[in-house]
């Protein structure tokens, strides 16, 4: 298990890595997500057949798919980046078609008449949304959307070893291939550190669903 | 050409018809409310009373026709719609009272988000209209702390703090255990005394031959009568309202 400790700083620095293309992909996919879910409960027919699509393209597709376009196809368009760039938006796209289909089953599970009240009232759709409906569906949106986000810090994985590189997925790769260590001892070293990033967030999201869960 | 704005009918629909797929539910319904009008709805489950209620805010399409409040047709959709909606208060059989929110929160929403009131302004009014129900000290409370006919009582508050020209109710005592049904009633024959114009699908004869002008049975989706309490109540037209009265009376 030495392998571990001797390399402690490129574990380390590979766990920031990771963290870092989670955190950027996480808020993408969260923001994406929630206006791709609003499209496809908006009145307006056009919006919903953009969510519709959106979820249908993104949720279809391998995330290894959706990497190569990102990397070989937008340079094509003459966009350009890093690999940094492209990959964490890739997973940003993938995992917001998830997150959109957990806001959606949320707001789903407030019931109808709470819209028809807020509409009868006066608020428009936006408002309705926003003060009434989505307030309430955070409560039922809270578990799925974990199992969303966490399944996206170990598809980060995937974005690493397709080239961003210094991940806590690479780390453990070019411990093996490139230094030739022994397979075991580094990819217990590799599942360690997600399980430093996934259980903290689990354990986070039971907190939170307990703290909307007690303010109605 | 144009009539004096006091004889605009408050709600007038002309020939609507709704459909529900192949449900013909709302059939050719031509109907005038005065201004301060209390029309009492009745008619058997299914007739098409609560999508009479529910067109004429719009909260369902209608397939042919046209509906005009207040002189002014209904807009298709958008904000102009949300105003017009903003004059009509709808109270519903289940309350639906926005449940993540305080009943004084309930109530100072519309006039804070649509009418843009002042806070201090629309908590105020809010409390006044909370006094006026009975449940002022229910205020800071949510929801599902109340019963049924507090929870009623706040909705109707909730409906007239945006100053309605016209209260649409639908059943809003049909889902209140016996004992809270009157206290829901009392306030519904203040706000006719006042002058409110109200369309009320209810069931319940007292508050009709107390406060309505005008009973209208809907059978299979027409107005089948249109008369006064005491005529329809004592003497109905059709054999259909006789029948419906029949059974009705029994419990
Ligand atoms: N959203 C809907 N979709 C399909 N059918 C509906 C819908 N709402 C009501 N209906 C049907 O339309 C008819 C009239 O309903 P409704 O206006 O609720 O009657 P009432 O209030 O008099 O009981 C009923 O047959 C009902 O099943
Ligand atoms: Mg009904």
């Amino acid at each position: 298990m030495h392998v571990i400790t001797d390399n402690l700083s490129l574990y380390r620095d590979g766990l920031v890595t990771t963290l870092r293309i989670c955190l950027y992909s996480g808020l993408l996919a969260l923001l994406l997500g929630t206006i791709m879910a609003a499209c496809r409960v908006s009145p307006l027919t056009p919006l919903r057949a953009v969510g519709t699509s959106w979820v249908t393209v993104f949720r279809n597709s391998p995330l290894l798919v959706v990497l190569f376009f990102m990397a070989f196809g937008l340079p094509e368009l003459g966009i350009n980046g890093t690999y940094f760039v492209f990959g964490t938006i890739g997973l940003a796209l993938y995992t917001s078609a998830f997150v959109c289909e957990a806001i959606r089953s949320g707001i789903n599970a407030v019931p109808p008449g709470q819209a028809e009240a807020a509409r009868s009232v006066g608020l428009g759709f936006g408002q309705t949304l926003s003060l009434i409906v989505l307030p309430q569906a955070v409560r039922s949106v809270i578990p799925p959307l974990g199992s969303v986000m966490i399944a996206m810090i170990k598809n980060s994985a995937i974005v690493g070893a397709f080239g961003v590189g210094g991940d806590l997925f690479s780390v453990g790769e070019n411990l093996t291939s490139a230094q030739g260590e022994a397979a075991l001892p580094v990819l217990i070293g590799v599942m360690l550190g997600y399980l430093i990033i996934t259980i903290p967030a689990g354990l986070l999201l039971g907190i939170v669903e307990r703290k909307v869960a007690i303010a109605r | 050409m144009t009539e004096v704005s006091t004889d605009t009918p408050m709600i007038r629909l002309s020939a609507v018809d709704k459909y529900f797929g192949a449900l013909h539910v709302l059939r050719d319904i031509d109907l005038e409310v005065p201004r301060g009008q209390v029309v009492v709805v009745l008619g058997p489950s299914g007739s098409g009373k609560s999508t009479l209620c529910r067109v004429i805010n719009r909260l369902e399409p209608v397939d042919s026709g046209s509906i005009a409040l207040d002189g002014v047709p209904l807009p298709a959709e958008g904000r102009a719609l949300a105003e017009l909606r903003a004059d009509v208060g709808m109270v519903f059989q289940q309350f639906n009272l926005f449940a993540h929110k305080s009943i004084l929160d309930n109530v100072t929403l519309g006039p804070i988000k649509v009418r843009k009131s002042g806070k201090a302004a629309a908590r105020d009014e809010a409390m006044q209209l909370l006094e006026r129900v009975g449940i002022a000290d229910q205020a800071d409370k949510y929801p599902a702390q109340l019963s049924g006919g507090q929870q009623q009582r706040a909705a109707i508050a909730r409906a007239l703090a945006m100053r309605p020209k016209v209260m649409l109710f639908d059943e809003p005592t049909s889902a209140l255990d016996p004992e809270m049904v009157n206290e829901v009633l009392d306030v519904m024959t203040g706000l006719a005394a006042d002058g409110m114009t109200m369309l009320v699908v209810s069931h319940e004869m007292g508050f009709a031959r107390r406060a309505a002008h005008r009973v209208l049975f809907m059978a299979d989706g027409e107005v089948a009568e249109d008369s006064v309490p005491e005529d329809f109540f004592q003497a109905p037209a059709t054999d259909r309202a006789k029948d419906f009265l029949g059974k009705i009376l029994t419990h």
